[in-house]
């Protein structure tokens, strides 16, 4: 049987070609310390990096040694002595709201804007709609590649993805978008505003008057009235939105980006992966491979978890208890690393072709650059 | 666990009947509320356990084909107890909506072919969420309104109880409350009356949230945040269950034995359990007993961390639930065996 190959972190991240680098995955997995210790792993390689969190843990931010995460890219300055020199992080955290209001603010007139930021459904879209947080990620992502191709800040974006009800969403966001925009429902819902009343009585169709009369029925004239505001702001200002979507789009497909997958050794997070590297082979996405964190270490190899259960129960009998718990220890700690293993196994036996690094879980959480590092060092396949 | 001030024991929960669990994403929330759902069809209720991610997480876990839109029964329990399970969609929850209130007859269809639906699952905040707590609401109410129309429903769709699957804890706040954000928006009209109603239900004493939880920093740090987001929403908060426990007692003597641990003394430990494992015929290369001291140590130092978490959970003073960890995985006699568990620990009446 061909062995799986072993996904090389440190050839991607070395690979001057490569300017993006995106983890994504199912939530509880270690998705944004992978991503934060990438970036780092590669900053101190000489990459010139800027990685961009979705709602980190406060603790990140710490182990980073930032105060505080936010909008803006903040220079972090605890990189290792002996790091190759030239190389550079700064860290993000993505609010969407913010990112949101950036975008009216910069795509339409002041009087305009003022009057969008004022909408109520507006409002309660940018800072609540479960798929804001994918189409910000993306137009963050976008607003960094720019900006890094413009001045030349950055060669490195690791991006890490929203926490979302199902990772696809990140992938799927610009799409929905488009095809909403595109779609009849928004010239429906800005006819009248757009055109005034008697122009939208040109169109003598059944189907939109029904229509119209239902959503007024269900949500009340006055809130129809702000979803049509807010929607006429979309369709004039937004066009551009949506081109910019779609060429983040095409970006991610470029040879220049790498998907990493994360998982962890349990059924659920393994077969989450499954489905996300089916669905990046399908939208021809470039996948690096995946990285199965957690994995329980294999110590004293050589002692098997039937002989270790056997001896403890003889020690116990012989008044041991010491030398019996440690083995009893040995035993349950040798089980779990087969187990992590053989599901990996299957994993790996479904997906031949797709590079595979397992990181063996650390005892204690990351609370620095140092913990970091080492998460890092792991996965770049050591230790 | 040694000691620990004696943990809040939870009460058995009566007269709730909607259980909402919630956890980091990775903790088992999944797994638990299946659980909680098999405990209570086994004290004979009939139980519905609603998912609302589209990850189909109920029919993985009870090894059923991926449910329907409708509810299906995915397990039996004794005295007439049965689990229904419902993979809540927002799609069809908006178009039984609309059919019911509004009696739109072929106008769904028209809303749907305009886009008006995806509009309204999709795009337009809160109504996602609003949809698939609403569909809840609604089974919820069926026993009521069974009571107050005479038996007009047929008992076979009343529930005792609900068990929702919800989403993880950084998005529980937001989705609980959804109601009341709707609710301002839509000022007036059956979309901020229906929201009104729910809310109410949510902030009820029939009402509770569980939190699932690792004995880990991370998950802990999230369950405390979750546990004040949701008091300060007034929304009644239920036990924190603490899942994937580690057993202690096996491995205690070891713990004890490498505790104060310096560096002389490690020379020791290792020529002491070498002689321990020779008495038993295991005679183990230098470099195997040191491996096997580190793995005790390494243990020791996860233990401490767990008991320092334990306390952090300890002070939120809600009651306490512990599921140990299952090495095998998590299959349906583990969902069993975490059921019985649960109902041990005063999680069912």
């Amino acid at each position: 049987m061909a062995r799986t190959p072993t996904l090389d972190i440190d050839a991607m991240l070395a690979d001057r070609h490569t300017r993006i680098v995106v983890c994504c995955g199912s939530g509880g997995v270690g998705k944004t310390t992978t991503a934060a210790a990438l970036a780092l792993r590669a900053a101190e390689q000489g990459r010139r990096v800027v990685v961009l969190t979705i709602d980190p843990a406060r603790r990140l931010a710490q182990s980073l040694g930032l105060t505080e995460l936010d909008n803006v890219p903040r220079l972090v300055t605890g990189l290792a002595p002996e790091a190759v020199p030239g190389g550079s992080l700064d860290a993000m955290m993505l609010d969407m709201k913010r990112t949101f209001d950036e975008v009216v603010l910069a795509h339409s007139t002041r009087e305009a804007a003022e009057q969008i930021l004022a909408n109520p459904f507006y409002q309660a879209v940018s800072s609540s709609f479960a798929g804001t947080q994918e189409y910000m990620a993306m137009e963050k992502l976008g607003q960094l590649r720019a900006r890094a191709d413009r001045e030349g800040t950055w060669d490195l974006i690791v991006v890490d993805t929203p926490p979302s009800r199902s990772a696809l969403d990140f992938l799927d966001a610009p799409k929905r978008l488009g095809s909403f925009l595109d779609g009849r429902f928004i010239r429906l819902i800005s006819a009248p505003a757009k055109l005034g009343g008697r122009a939208g009585l040109r169109i003598v169709n059944v189907g939109i008057g029904l229509v119209s009369k239902t959503l007024t029925t269900v949500l009340g004239g006055e809130m129809l009235r702000d979803v049509q505001t807010f929607v006429n702001a979309l369709d004039t200002m937004f066009g551009g939105f949506r081109e910019r979507a779609d060429l983040t789009y095409a970006l991610l497909k470029e040879g220049g980006t790498a998907f990493v997958v994360v998982a962890a050794p349990e059924r659920d997070a393994l077969r989450e992966a499954s489905y996300f590297v089916a669905r990046l082979e399908q939208e021809g996405m470039p996948l690096a491979g995946v990285v199965v964190n957690r994995m329980q270490p294999q110590a004293a190899a050589g002692l098997t978890a039937a002989r270790a259960r056997a001896a403890a129960e003889q020690l116990v009998e012989s008044g041991r208890p010491a030398a019996a718990a440690a083995l009893t220890l040995h035993a349950t700690v040798a089980d779990l690393a087969a187990r992590h293993r053989n599901v990996v196994r299957r994993f790996t036996a479904g997906h031949p072709s797709i590079p595979v690094v397992e990181v063996a879980s650390l005892a204690q959480d990351v609370h620095d650059v140092d913990g970091l590092r080492e998460v890092g060092r792991r996965l770049a396949g050591a230790g | 666990m040694p000691s620990a001030p004696e943990p809040v024991r939870a009460d058995g929960f009566p007269g709730v009947r909607l259980h909402v669990v919630t956890g980091k994403g990775g903790t088992g929330k999944t797994t638990v509320a299946a659980a909680l759902a098999v405990a209570l069809a086994s004290r004979g209720k009939r139980v519905l356990l609603a998912e609302v991610e589209g990850r189909q997480g109920i029919s993985q876990t009870f090894d059923v084909p991926p449910l329907p839109t409708t509810e299906t029964r995915v397990a039996g329990g004794a005295h007439g107890g049965e689990v229904v399970g419902l993979a809540v969609d927002a799609k069809t929850a908006l178009l039984e909506y609309l059919q019911l209130f509004y009696k739109l007859g072929r106008a769904g269809g028209v809303l749907e072919r305009f886009g008006a639906i995806d509009f309204a699952t999709t795009i337009a905040p809160g109504v996602r969420d609003l949809l698939l707590i609403g569909r809840i609401y609604e089974a919820s109410r069926r026993r009521l309104d069974a009571k107050h129309h005479r038996g007009s429903l047929p008992e076979e769709l009343a529930y005792d109880a609900i068990v929702l699957d919800a989403p993880p804890t950084g998005r529980i706040p937001r989705f609980l409350s959804v109601g009341e954000e709707v609710a301002d928006l839509a000022r007036m009209g059956p979309i901020h009356s229906q929201a009104g109603s729910i809310t109410e239900v949510l902030h009820s004493g029939a009402t509770r949230v569980h939190v699932v939880t690792l004995l880990e920093e991370m998950p802990v740090q999230e369950t405390v945040d979750a546990v004040a987001e949701l008091r300060a929403l007034g929304m009644p908060v239920g036990a924190v269950i603490i899942n994937q426990a580690r057993a202690r007692e096996d491995v205690d003597p070891a713990l004890d034995a490498v505790d104060g641990d310096a560096v002389d003394v490690d020379v020791d430990l290792a020529t002491d359990l070498a002689a321990d494992l020779a008495s038993v015929g295991l005679d183990l290369p230098d470099a195997t007993v040191d491996a096997l001291l580190d793995q005790v140590r390494e243990h020791a130092e996860r233990v401490d961390l767990e008991v320092e978490q334990l306390a952090v959970l300890q002070d939120l003073g809600q009651p306490l639930v512990t599921v140990p960890f299952l090495i095998d995985g998590i299959d349906l006699d583990a969902i069993t065996e975490i059921a019985d568990l649960l109902g041990d620990q005063g999680m069912v009446p």
